[in-house]
């Protein structure tokens, strides 16, 4: 009887935590449904095709958001060109040639993992002070897409790492049996097996990408700018800097809010667009592996 | 180019530290970093860190006070309690709020929950250092939420079935064995949310009310090193004492990220380690 009792103590008290668990995972869900929910509530009615292909219009109070879309690719495009060759190589260097006992890639991980841990409003001091003021490349799209590379970085290394890590040792094997060099083996077997990999890596880095404002505040976004860049020496506007200007420059904030609202769900939109790409490349790729 | 990341690193610390040392000319170390009073653009300027290190100091112990028992309890569940397929749903939804752009949440703590807190404690603001510290602590679970779920499943099926094996219920085997086994991994968990929250700027930006002042109550508004350095850098002119001056904020805000790092380093194995 009392080991009865006792058992269901402690059942009792399994259920209770673990209640207690599942509410917290829930809450976490309702907390990001009520976000979702009121940024598409109010924003999704300010979207219509002229808010998607016109500029803004009277000191932001009317128009659209094109040249914030426009600015936001080629901030991404920018950032991919200096990440990516950069993060393979690095990935590269860090699976297949550097021994695992080296030194140096003890410092490579140490830094990268620094790095990663930086926050991104330092990326865009370092940004200001070398790209715009050193090198003279002024607030543009050039010193953001510089920045946000370097801010990319480690991002992009640790999934191309991983991506190049999931090709069997068997293939190098075979590829270096049948007296193919080691540059050769890894450019013809190991990189194109593990391209779906590093694609999933480099989308997962643009959704990061797309939503920062911090490092491009000083570096290559302004609130308005006349037209589209012409050269990547031009400044841009981009999606999450124009959604904090509406909030917090101009004076019209009742025409302003509405604006800020059609914004964040288009940048939402393409958060979340980019990232069920990248999950259904992963299963596809997963899918499709032939080993 | 494999070295490009050590390179930058480098560069960081030599261009916080070449931009930001020339303010020690205008004010001594003790100064900066004890003065009480942050007045760039008076005459003399007064450079004084406190109020901003508090602040930022503030935020992010609130910010933990949420986002680690959520975060602690949402990663067990998705570890050792959630069903293989319902995990299939609710790791997406973890990640996707780990994804939102951070503008996003300071937008919807700015048009939501600032008045909320406002009307509801009647105060005269809603951008307080708690309304910021909820924000701040909802972004921070995404990552406490997947080292937690790393630390738990690392941990070897034989402890578990050892537990198991002696009668101790579900429960009993996570709490007393497994959460146990898991420590380090849980204050990993924790020191890296830390670390997430003292770096975010946007949010912190918007919602925290932006008061350069030492906080005296959690309900008033407040500011940050990352948000002073935010606002201000872009009325800086270049080589000015004040210009210098958010270059050594950025110093102190590196130095924090940097031993929080090297803690969760210590913290999880190597071979475990991932970035995120």
């Amino acid at each position: 009887m009392i080991e009865e009792n006792n058992l269901k103590r402690r059942y009792l008290a399994q259920n209770i935590w673990f209640t207690i668990f599942w509410l917290s995972m829930i809450l976490i869900a309702v907390v990001l449904g009520s976000i979702l929910y009121f940024i598409f509530s109010r924003g999704v009615k300010v979207i219509n095709w002229e808010f998607l292909t016109a500029a803004p219009r009277r000191g932001m109070t009317e128009g659209g958001i094109f040249p914030a879309i426009v600015g936001t690719l080629y901030l991404v495009l920018g950032s991919i060109v200096v990440s990516l060759p950069l993060g393979v190589f690095s990935a590269i260097y860090l699976t297949e040639y550097a021994s695992p006992r080296h030194p140096a890639l003890r410092a490579i991980r140490t830094a990268i993992h620094c790095l990663a841990g930086v926050p991104s409003v330092v990326f865009g001091l370092f940004g200001l002070a070398v790209f715009v003021k050193i090198f003279g490349f002024g607030v543009s799209v050039l010193s953001g897409s510089l920045t946000l590379g370097i801010m990319s970085l480690p991002v992009v290394i640790t999934s191309v790492e991983e991506a190049l890590k999931a090709v069997p040792l068997s293939f190098r094997e075979a590829s270096l049996a049948l007296g193919a060099n080691k540059w050769t083996t890894i450019w013809r077997v190991v990189l194109p097996s593990s391209l779906p990999g590093i694609l999933t890596g480099l989308i997962l880095s643009i959704g990061r990408v797309a939503g920062e404002t911090a490092p491009i505040m000083f570096t290559a976004a302004v609130f308005y700018t006349r037209g589209l860049p012409q050269s990547p020496f031009d400044p841009v506007m981009a999606l999450p800097y124009h959604i904090y200007g509406l909030i917090t420059e101009g004076t019209r904030p009742d025409k302003q809010i509405p604006l800020a609202y059609g914004t964040a769900v288009v940048l939402i939109l393409l958060v979340i667009a980019v990232d069920f790409i990248a999950i259904y490349w992963r299963g596809r790729a997963r899918r499709s592996r032939k080993w | 180019m494999a070295f490009s990341s050590v390179f930058f690193l480098i560069g960081i610390v030599v261009v916080l530290f070449g931009e930001g040392w020339p303010v020690f000319a205008h004010v001594s170390l003790s100064q900066f970093l004890l003065g009480r009073r942050w007045y760039p653009t008076s005459s003399p300027p007064q450079f004084g860190a406190l109020p901003l290190i508090l602040g930022s100091l503030l935020v992010t112990g609130g910010g933990l006070l949420f986002a680690v028992p959520l975060g602690l309890f949402a990663g067990i569940f998705l570890a050792e309690v959630c069903p293989p397929r319902g995990r299939e749903v609710l790791k997406p939804i973890v990640e996707l709020l780990a994804d939102i752009p951070s503008v996003i949440y300071g937008f919807f703590g700015v048009v939501v929950i600032a008045p909320l807190i406002r009307n509801f404690l009647s105060l005269s603001t809603g951008l307080t250092a708690f309304t910021a510290s909820l924000i701040l602590g909802i972004m921070a679970v995404p990552s406490i939420v997947s080292v937690i779920e790393d630390a738990i499943t690392s941990i070897p099926r034989s402890y578990r079935e050892a537990s198991l094996a002696l009668g101790a219920t579900h429960w009993e085997t996570l709490h007393r064995v497994v959460l146990p086994a898991a420590s380090s991994g849980i204050g990993a968990a924790i020191i890296l949310g830390a670390g997430r929250i003292i770096g975010e700027t946007m949010a912190v930006l918007m919602v925290a009310g932006g008061a350069p002042v030492i906080p005296r109550s959690f309900f008033q508004p407040v500011r940050t090193l990352t948000a002073t350095i935010a606002v201000e850098m872009g009325e800086a002119s270049a080589g000015s004492p004040h210009y210098h001056a958010l270059f050594s904020l950025a110093i102190i805000l590196f130095l924090f990220t940097l031993i929080l790092n090297i803690l969760v380093e210590n913290l999880i194995p190597e071979g475990r380690r991932r970035v995120r």
